[in-house]
């Protein structure tokens, strides 16, 4: 049997449902996404909506897949993809995700698209950069999430007489006060959320320049500076509840809510779930703040949809992806997920609360803008993978100079 | 050509199922072997031939070291445990309590349950928070004034913390092995025990000495189907507690490996290896039962 034909063999149980779905040439469009959840289910909604009002004859076929930030999802698009049978159009992470798609091959170049539509103008340059490789231009980026924000329980700091930290070593001299009171410090979720939790540690620590280096290879892991700052997130588990880590990020937030811890790090997906499902009040019952040391830094990550090399309705995907890209469904999607729009001219009117103030620093050219690692933006997925691998032995064992080596080896192994 | 006309439609009747076996199961399996020796990682497949050097890094691998002491650690306590549990039903079964049927299909009810829905009930009941969050188990523990039995479950320090696995697994497989054990029981034939009654043997001595030697292949079959089960599974783990360093058993490498890390080779090797480990608890015992049958 020839090998192609034994990898669509492979993928026939899993695409079987959708080839009946597809049969015929009825005009639709097949979005793939990881979007079904409070917020982003909504989101992708209101973008179904603008799609039908400007294209009536075409049909919309959701084709999301629940679950982890995506994992399950990609696990279900690469089966697909490499099977020659892709959605016409699919969710991907900017930066060094997509930039793996790019180098398979499977996602088609969109500089003319960009530039009949004028999209180079209107796009935030900083986030432009990260889906442009070799000049050209591979997604529409439909929203911008910031990772580097600690969310904190505004009366537990009152009582205990505390500002956010402006540093990690002072979130860990804290922890005196608040544990005296009988709250935990830091509230940690599921394993990825450590990886974000150590990213943060990583740019307030080693300043922005330096973590950018870390992913491009110019910051050597093992170097002194490095280990000393994974020494500090060391230190930071102690003051969390790690040991008793919660399952996930929303119960990880729960532990704010219901006051028995004070901080908690994790992006501003945060604000449409306190604010939408459990209708707190920000900056009176919870606020946020940058994680220490990482004033007038933007650790982004961006949701962008892309046009997959045999898209079978290729002229529906690219309308699609002008809907993505519209002001009116920038504003449509992300006042309902609660993130920023990638378009720099957008209605600004419609960000209040905590995406006011978020998009006020977005938008200053003064905020230096950093790539997510917990959420695609700088390592490819393989090292990627190897670095949570590592870390959950790190997590364990805190030898932090164990795991600069074994982070370090990962990248000449994943990239050489 | 007689003995061709004689089996043709037997064989026709089974083809089906034999070409779909022959592709689904062995021809992946070849597929998976083949992978096994290329060096393919990233998104596009390479099929090149790199000899062992996968199963060499993996035999380097510490991880790969880890997780194999969990999965044995895990089906040590598993299979011990739930034989254990499976046996003592079975055998209070046996002396005939009141209401049999409905104790026996209540025992038997969580195998219906996937082993998906059983891990997040599980994760509540598993919880280990402490002070004000005691939660699951640990609570009860609380109620009943034995909060010196807290536990951090599959979350303690310990290398054994694995071992917490073995509950939710156990509670949903040992009402199956009572049910099996209850079969074997069963099936001692009461002449037998009668005989040895007249003799002047007690309800012990009628057990150990009647019973039990009869109850071998009962064990024999119960410890392959849990060790088989133990070394494939996947998805407890996989929901009690995503990615936890603690937990993670070679199923868990594999797939980590492969999605979204995209390491194929690796993930083959990996497949491959636990093949070969569940082969070597199957194959002997296909021989066994293949051997007795044809005594038979």
């Amino acid at each position: 049997m020839k090998r192609r034909s034994f990898i669509a063999l492979a993928a026939a149980p899993a695409v079987a449902p959708l080839l009946v779905s597809c049969s015929g040439d009825s005009p639709q469009v097949e979005v793939f996404t990881w979007w079904t959840g409070p917020g982003e289910g909504e989101g992708l909604a209101e973008l179904e909506r603008l799609f039908k009002e400007a294209n009536p004859d075409v049909e919309f076929v959701n084709a999301a897949i629940a679950g982890g930030g995506g994992d399950q999802a990609r696990a279900a698009l690469a089966t697909r993809l490499q099977a020659s049978d892709p959605p016409d159009s699919f969710q991907g992470h900017a930066g060094e995700e997509l930039a793996d798609y790019v180098d398979n091959g499977v996602i088609e170049d969109l500089s003319a698209l960009f530039e009949s539509e004028g999209w180079n103008d209107v796009m935030h340059p900083g986030l432009l950069e990260n889906i442009t490789r070799d000049g050209k231009v591979y997604a529409v980026p439909v929203n911008i999430h910031r990772a580097n924000l600690l969310w904190y329980n505004v009366s537990i700091l009152e009582e205990a007489r505390l500002s956010p930290p402006q540093s990690w070593s002072e979130l860990i001299e804290q922890n005196a006060t608040l544990s005296e009171m009988g709250v935990t410090t830091l509230s940690i979720g599921s394993a990825w959320t450590q990886l974000h939790l150590m990213e943060t540690v990583l740019l307030g620590e080693l300043g922005a320049e330096t973590y950018s280096g870390l992913w491009t290879g110019q910051v050597d892991w093992r170097s002194a500076e490095v280990v000393a700052a994974l020494e500090t997130f060391t230190e930071v588990l102690k003051v969390s509840n790690v040991s008793e880590a919660a399952a996930d990020w929303q119960p990880q937030l729960d532990k704010i809510v219901d006051g028995t811890a004070a901080y908690a790090v994790m992006g501003d997906w945060v604000y449409s779930y306190l604010t939408t499902n459990l209708g707190l009040v920000y900056d009176q019952e919870y606020s946020a703040a940058e994680t220490p040391g990482s004033v007038g830094v933007f650790d982004y990550l961006s949701d962008a949809f892309t046009l997959p090399v045999g898209a079978k309705q290729r002229e529906n995907a690219e309308a699609w992806l002008k809907v993505c890209a519209s002001v009116e469904g920038q504003d449509a999607f992300n006042t309902k997920k609660g993130s920023l729009p990638a378009r720099t001219d957008t209605d600004q009117s419609l960000y209040t609360d905590y995406l006011e103030w978020n998009l006020g620093q977005w938008l200053d050219p003064a905020t230096v803008v950093v790539g997510s690692l917990a959420h695609g933006a700088v390592a490819r997925p393989g090292w990627k993978t190897e670095i949570e691998t590592a870390l959950g032995v790190f997590v364990q064992e805190g030898d932090a100079a164990a795991f600069a080596a074994a982070v370090a080896d990962a990248y000449q192994r994943t990239t050489g | 050509m007689r003995r061709f006309r004689k089996a043709f439609p037997a064989l026709l009747l089974i083809s089906p199922s034999l070409i779909l076996v022959g592709i689904f199961v062995y021809g992946f399996l070849g597929w998976n072997l083949r992978v096994s020796f290329t060096s393919w990682q990233g998104f596009a497949p390479t099929y090149d031939f790199v000899g062992f050097e996968n199963y060499a890094a993996l035999m380097d691998d510490p991880i790969w070291w880890r997780d194999v002491r969990h999965v044995l650690v895990f089906t040590l306590v598993f299979v011990a445990g739930a034989l254990a549990v499976g046996f003592l039903l079975a055998l209070l079964m046996e002396k005939g309590v009141r209401g049999e049927n409905l104790f026996r299909s209540v025992y038997l009810f969580p195998m219906a349950i996937s082993f998906i829905a059983t891990a997040i009930i599980w994760r509540g009941l598993l919880n280990n928070g402490s002070g004000d969050s005691t939660a699951g188990i640990n609570k009860l523990f609380a109620y009943a004034g034995l909060g010196f039995l807290h536990s951090d479950w599959h979350k303690s320090d310990s290398g054994w913390a694995i071992a917490a696995i073995a509950l939710p697994a156990g509670w949903a497989l040992s009402g199956y092995i009572m049910a099996l054990f209850l079969a074997g029981m069963r099936g001692v034939p009461d002449e037998l025990r009668e005989a040895a009654r007249v003799d002047g043997a007690g309800e012990v001595r009628v057990f150990w000495h009647v019973v039990r030697p009869m109850l071998w292949p009962t064990v024999m079959s119960a410890v392959v189907i849990l060790a088989h089960i133990s070394l494939k599974t996947f998805d407890l783990m996989f929901a009690i507690d995503q990615r936890s360093p603690r937990i993670e058993t070679p199923a868990l490498y594999m797939y980590h490996s492969v999605f979204p890390g995209n390491f194929y080779a690796r993930g083959a090797t990996i497949a491959t290896v636990l093949v070969l480990g569940i082969a070597v608890i199957i194959v002997p015992y296909i021989w066994y039962t293949m051997r007795a049958e044809r005594r038979r």
